[in-house]
């Protein structure tokens, strides 16, 4: 690991503000991800200001604003606590089930809601630096384009760069609509919607998220869920447990009364794109349907026939489409196939 | 803290005449570093590749008594500020004993742990945070002390496999994994066991894991069924396979009744 300095913030205004002034450094949360590439040598931060101690830790009630009856989750409040709290369990499910697919035990208890939106692609040619990487070093390449690209993107991929996005979390937050809160150095604070806050490579895949440096995310708001009742997040790995998402379906069905008609519908992919893939197609189709298996399918198909598989990934849009009709039905039986 | 890279160095210069002929023969490019410097790990562990071909036969009574004693170092315990790039200071607690350290910035907890505080017990596996060898419990919540800065430990407790047992009684998952043989090679163990420790901790507080089915009820201590254990248990890997063994013993520890290892299940 190549020397850094260390510092400990004390409150939020410090922290943004030693981070502004050093084009360089980067905070530390969790550090799950960043030590990682830190040792591996794609990460070369000259400072890190520790955020741990800072509070921002709270999970509460919205009762104003434009959530309002929604809840608000601390930036870096850890991944255990957000996922076990009694108003997530109860309000966001889905948050929960998405939270707790991903990493392990000892990553969740360390990890935190900020930390997670930045976590940065699990691309091997990302990770290895003897590869060329667009990501890690723009303007060497992509060395997955034509490598071995079997974990990688269906949707939304170009030339530079075909890297997945590899939170769960977040892909649940894309389907609860999630705004992310961020504050800058003046001390402004402002809203990014989280379909907002990742962006597609295109011909800069080194930009992850909309964040620019100098600014620490505050909170995620998430409005009043009103999909608590029927919705459900599927995760698709290699191993039964402890792996990153070959695709994931984020579920949530509103229905129309105590019809079968579906009133909304939100459907979010992981393990597909360079952010949380909103299935927007099928969701319209799916709007004022019946919830039955056969529209399932219908909706499925018409969003993966938009998919452009890689030459190791094609498996990924039957896979897809048959976790889209899975991640519907079982948001609709509680949980169950 | 005693200055011991001093103290070796004192010793390791008294090579008996016996001892300094045998390096004279098998490693005479090394002879006048180690009579300047005394032995280190890496005369060391060229004298036990010697060893392992054979070639010390004639003189295997001097090699064995050179090698049971303690070799040159550098000190691991006090460093002055200013010798280590990036020094921090940090104070926390390790199995209940206050310790004030100086660090490098880039130190991790796990390398503090095993080569400032001579903590062995916490693995270096992957240093990944992949494999789970170096977990250790802070503040109560297990974590990957290969993936934690030392430096942001200040005012923490840190819990590891050595703090576990009360004086000579092992703590019951200890025992548990002694009675339904844990373990093969035992590198994993004490990650293992410092995990198993706090997630029966999680499971009594009413966490969920992924195969959970009540998600929204109101969270009360959880039953955990093998297959919930292996759920929660999925960062820590057995090199070995003793999965079946590690399930047994914290199922045993959790339902408090004795348990059958069960090589299949669903």
């Amino acid at each position: 690991m190549r020397p850094f300095t260390y510092s400990r913030a004390t409150d939020p205004s410090s922290a943004i503000k030693m981070l502004a002034q050093n084009p360089t450094a980067k905070f530390l949360a969790g550090g799950t991800n960043l030590l990682d590439l830190m040792k591996e040598d794609v990460e070369r931060p000259g400072a890190l200001i520790d955020i741990s101690e800072l509070g921002l830790t709270d999970i509460k009630p919205l009762t104003t604003g434009t959530n309002q009856g929604g809840i608000s989750l601390g930036g870096l409040s850890k991944n255990t606590e957000t996922a076990n709290h009694p108003l997530v369990r109860q309000n966001y499910p889905l948050l929960t089930q998405a939270i707790l697919a991903g990493a392990s035990g000892q990553l969740r208890n360390m990890a935190t809601n900020g930390g997670n939106l930045l976590q940065r692609t699990r691309c091997p040619y990302f990770y290895e630096v003897a590869m060329p990487c667009n990501k890690r070093e723009p303007g060497t390449g992509c060395g997955a384009r034509e490598g071995i690209n079997r974990m990688h993107a269906i949707f939304g991929w170009s030339e530079q760069c075909v890297a997945v996005y590899p939170s769960d979390m977040a892909v649940a937050l894309a389907a609860l609509d999630a705004v992310v809160k961020v504050r800058n150095a003046s001390g402004q604070e402002r809203s990014i919607p989280l379909g907002d806050f990742h962006r597609l490579p295109g011909d800069k895949p080194e930009q992850d998220t909309n964040l620019p440096h100098g600014e620490l995310i505050t909170a995620i708001e998430l409005p009043k869920n009103r999909f608590a009742d029927k919705s459900y997040y599927l995760k698709v790995r290699d191993r039964a447990s402890y792996a990153f998402a070959l695709v994931s379906v984020a579920a949530a069905l509103e229905m129309d009364g105590a019809s079968n008609r579906i009133k909304a519908v939100r459907i979010a992919m992981g393990g597909v794109a360079h952010k949380p893939w909103r299935a927007l197609k099928a969701e319209q189709l799916l709007v004022g349907k019946e919830a039955t298996e056969a529209n399932f399918k219908l909706a499925a198909t018409a969003e993966m026939a938009e998919a452009k598989p890689l030459a190791h990934n094609a498996f990924k849009v039957e896979l897809g489409n048959r976790s889209i009709v899975l991640a519907l039905q079982m948001a609709m039986n509680g949980g169950k196939a | 803290m005693m200055k011991e890279g001093m103290m070796d160095e004192n010793e390791s210069s008294e090579l008996t005449e016996d001892e300094k002929r045998l390096f004279a023969d098998l490693m005479p490019e090394d002879l006048s570093e180690i009579l300047d410097t005394g032995v280190n790990r890496r005369h060391f562990l060229k004298l036990m590749t010697l060893a392992g071909g054979g070639i010390l036969a004639a003189q295997s009574a001097v090699a064995e008594q050179l090698m049971t004693r303690p070799f040159n170092e550098a000190a691991p315990a006090d460093y002055a500020l200013e010798s280590i790039e990036n020094g921090v200071n940090v104070s926390f607690k390790v199995n209940g004993t206050a310790r004030k350290l100086t660090v490098d910035s880039r130190m991790t907890l796990l390398d503090t742990l095993r080569e400032r505080l001579d903590l062995t017990g916490s693995k270096k596996g992957c240093d990944h945070g992949q494999c789970g060898a170096c977990t250790v419990i802070i503040n109560g919540h297990r974590v990957l002390s290969c993936l934690t800065l030392a430096a942001s430990c200040e005012g923490k407790t840190v819990q590891t496999i050595e703090g576990l047992a009360q004086g000579n009684s092992l703590h019951p998952v200890q025992e548990a994994f002694l009675k339904h043989d844990g373990f093969q090679c035992g590198f994993c163990t004490p990650g293992q066991i410092c995990s198993a420790v706090a997630m029966l901790d999680e499971a009594k507080k009413g966490h969920l894991s992924y195969v959970s089915e009540t998600v929204r009820q109101p969270a009360g201590p959880a039953k955990l069924s093998n297959e919930e254990i292996r759920e929660r248990m999925s960062g820590n890997i057995c090199r070995c396979g003793a999965y079946p063994n590690i399930v047994a013993a914290i199922q045993e520890v959790h339902s408090g009744k004795p348990v059958e290892q069960v090589f299949r299940s669903v």
